[in-house]
Parts: C-alpha cells; sequence; structure tokens
C-alpha cells in the first residue's frame, strides 16, 4: 500500500527507565533511521517517557500469523508439570 | 504490531452471505462480547475496517487542524510562559495525530492516501475547529471546553474493542488533562482579572459554548451508525449520554468562574440530578460540517500550504536517505 515516493515506516521501542525492557510504543514515518530517532524522540517521549529508543524498519519485523496460534501456543497448556504449583510438598518440608 | 505490509487482508473479502465468512463474524462478534481486543492482523468484517478507518483517520484530521485555531494565538501569547504552554499543546495535537494516523495505518490505509484525503477536502474532521479565535480567551476556552468535550469522548474509546485505537487514546487522554487545565486556568486568571477580562473571558464562552455541545455528534435518534458501533464496542456511550455528562460536568465550572452560559434554558432538573439544556441548532452544525463554518476554507488552504511549504524539506530528507544508502551500498562493493 506503501507508495515510491512515501517515507518508510519504522517501529519504535523505549526504555522507559534503565533497568527494564524496551516496549513497543508505536511507529512513525522518517526517510532513514537516524530521522526515524529524531521523530520517535518529538512523537514519543515529550514527557520523559524514556531514556533510550530502538528504531526498527517495519518491514524488517518477522511477525507469526494469528490464524497460526492454535498450534504455535496451544501445546504450552497442557505441559501443567511446568508450573511449581503441580507438585505438593508435604507442609512439613520447608524452604521448597 | 503496527507493520503495514503484514496487515493486508489474508483472503479477498467473500460475497455477503457466504457461510464462510458468516462464521468467521460469528466468532469476531464472540471476541468482541468477551471483551477481547483485535490486533491489525486479526481477521475483521470490511464494515468493522471501513469504519474504524473513517473514524480514526477523521480523529487524526482533527488533531491536525485542530493545531491552527490556537497556532494563530502562539505569536501573541501575552507572556513568556503562557506561550510556551501553548507551543507545548499545539505540539502534543500534532502527536496526538501522529499516534492516530499510526493506528489507522495498521488497518491498511496509507499515510499519504490519508493526506491527501485531507488537503483535497475529501475527508472530514471536527466541525468545532472551523470557529476563529479573536481574542487571548478564545485559547482559554478552547482548552477548557473543546479538550473537555474531547476527554469525554476519548475516555471510553481507551476501551475501544481495536488494539491500536485503544493504545493511541491512551496516551492521548494522559496528556489531555494538562490541556483542559491550562484552559480553565487561562479563563480563571481572565475571569478574576479587570472588568473588560472578565468580559473578554465571557465572549469567548458565549464563542464556544454551542460549537462544543455539537461535538458530541447528532442526537441519538439521528445518528444511524450508533448502534452497530456500540455492537462491536467502538463507541461505549451514546452521543446524547455523553453530551448530557459534558454539561453536567461543566456548568458548575462555568459558575465557579463567575460566567454565564449562554443558554437562557438551561436549569439544573434536582428529579433527574442533571441539567437540562436549550435546542441546539443542528442547521448550523451540518452547514459546518458541508464546509460553510466560518473558517473551514481558511483551514484548508493553511494545512495546503504547510504541506507545500515543507515539500523541499521531505525532499531534501529523501534525497539524502538516498545518497547515504548509496554510500554505504558503494563501501560494500
Amino acid at each position: 500500500m506503501q507508495s515510491a515516493n512515501e517515507w518508510p515506516l519504522f517501529e519504535i521501542f523505549i526504555r522507559a527507565r534503565s533497568g527494564i525492557d524496551h516496549k513497543h510504543v508505536g511507529s512513525v514515518h522518517a526517510s532513514d533511521a537516524q530521522l526515524a530517532l529524531e521523530h520517535a524522540r518529538d512523537v514519543y517521549t515529550r514527557r520523559l517517557e524514556g531514556v533510550s529508543i530502538w528504531v526498527v524498519r517495519s518491514s524488517d519485523i518477522v511477525a507469526s500469523d494469528p490464524a497460526d496460534a492454535e498450534e504455535l501456543f496451544e501445546p504450552a497448556r497442557d505441559k501443567i508439570y511446568r508450573h511449581p504449583t503441580f507438585y505438593d510438598i508435604p507442609e512439613e518440608v520447608k524452604t521448597l | 504490531m503496527y507493520t503495514q505490509g503484514l496487515d493486508a487482508p489474508g483472503s479477498k473479502s467473500m460475497p455477503a452471505g457466504n457461510a464462510a465468512t458468516q462464521r468467521l463474524e460469528a466468532k469476531f462478534q464472540a471476541r468482541i462480547d468477551a471483551e477481547e481486543k483485535i490486533e491489525p492482523k486479526d481477521w475483521m468484517p470490511d464494515a468493522y475496517r471501513q469504519t474504524l478507518i473513517r473514524q480514526i483517520s477523521q480523529h487524526a484530521h482533527s488533531e491536525i487542524v485542530g493545531m491552527l485555531p490556537e497556532g494563530n494565538w502562539i505569536t501573541r501569547a501575552p507572556s513568556l510562559l503562557r506561550k510556551t504552554i501553548l507551543i507545548a499543546k499545539v505540539q502534543d495535537e500534532g502527536g496526538h495525530g501522529a499516534y492516530l494516523y499510526s493506528a489507522a495505518e495498521t488497518l491498511g490505509v496509507s499515510r499519504e492516501q490519508l493526506i491527501e484525503q485531507l488537503l483535497s477536502g475529501k475527508a472530514k474532521y471536527s466541525s468545532i475547529f472551523n470557529y476563529p479565535t479573536p481574542t487571548w480567551a478564545d485559547v482559554g476556552a478552547i482548552g477548557w471546553l473543546v479538550d473537555g468535550a474531547a476527554i469525554m469522548n476519548q475516555i471510553p474509546l481507551c476501551r475501544c474493542s481495536y488494539g491500536p485505537y485503544a493504545r493511541a487514546m491512551i496516551r492521548v487522554c494522559k496528556e489531555e488533562s494538562f490541556h483542559q487545565r491550562q484552559g480553565y486556568d487561562i479563563m480563571l486568571r481572565l475571569a478574576r482579572g479587570t472588568a473588560q477580562q472578565k468580559q473578554m473571558a465571557q465572549g469567548a464562552l458565549n464563542r464556544w459554548w454551542w460549537p462544543s455541545l455539537m461535538m458530541f455528534g447528532p442526537s441519538d435518534v439521528d445518528s444511524p451508525h450508533s448502534a452497530q458501533s456500540m455492537r462491536w464496542k467502538i463507541k461505549r456511550f451514546s452521543n446524547d449520554e455523553l453530551r448530557q455528562k459534558f454539561v453536567d460536568f461543566t456548568v458548575p465550572q462555568a459558575e465557579f468562574l463567575g460566567l454565564t452560559v449562554p443558554d437562557a434554558q438551561l436549569q439544573f432538573d434536582s428529579a433527574t440530578q442533571h441539567y437540562r439544556f436549550g435546542a441546539i441548532d443542528w442547521a448550523e452544525f451540518e452547514q459546518v460540517l458541508k464546509g460553510h463554518g466560518p473558517c473551514n476554507r481558511e483551514r484548508l488552504a493553511a494545512r495546503r500550504d504547510a504541506h507545500e511549504s515543507g515539500r523541499w524539506v521531505r525532499d531534501a530528507a529523501a534525497a539524502y536517505a538516498e545518497k547515504q544508502r548509496r554510500r554505504l551500498s558503494d563501501q560494500a562493493a
């Protein structure tokens, strides 16, 4: 849908403060990655929302298809033994 | 993800009544009923997609055109502080437009198409921005009333069924409260000032009161798309419900300012605990929407001029990016 003279789209990820992950916040159009950073700074961090920005060209992101969600994620549903609460430990046993 | 290339509908829309489509539609509605969010790549009825594209893009256009009436006062703000506040507010409006265009693009429409629709006059935007701002008090009244009415509309949109729109609205609402409060602060200062300043505040209230009530859109009985939007949980409250809430919140704020709401029929109904208000001039609303408001032509001309004047910047940035790309590929070769 994007015509040749439209600036490419970049996805924006922001780290709110050191110690936490970068999180997807939205997207901007820009002629290149450097300008995408500048635009992301103006659009998404006007109120101290971040200390670090990542920009990624949207066309470089490979995403799973919602139609495949069942086969991708359902198999984890019946593997309840992966959770610690699956195991009954006698009350007498401490710090386990 | 907000990725255009990925969200193109997988299959061409099937003819209506097709059993497979009906199954998909039933499943879709069940997800909505269960308060699940719809994301860009999920299957959605074409009408849902089109409704959202129309609504989100109109909303985005309103933010962009909304920069104009107040931008008019940036160079004439009464103090350096008021000027910096106003610049920050107008910049926020541009930001809101950017969040919303991004959200609309996830539905498969391009930014270029959207901007073209605005500049050609094909797209609609909120009727309110076609009114003039002759005095500084109008800047106060816009923040207090127009942003106040916008908040009323936008808070329920934070729970809209379409994920990207809901997320954009959460960001917008966080910033909108500053807009309303700075507007009320301007009104308060004028209302407590000289008789002339108070008169100026009253004049702005007189100009913006009725257009603000019109911002909620036609009465429920004349709003044909409302029921479907409610079923899809794009809309959560009717136009009339939100308008009533706005009046109930705002009248006491006007009283505190010592200003008079320009409605002789305004009256508190102690039985319903709501204010009853006079009839809205829907003929005026229709005229403004059709392009015959006081500033429609001026607003569009200003947008077109800004777009054209910025063309050399866009061209230069694109040429620079291309030069950098060529340099990199030459180095690699």
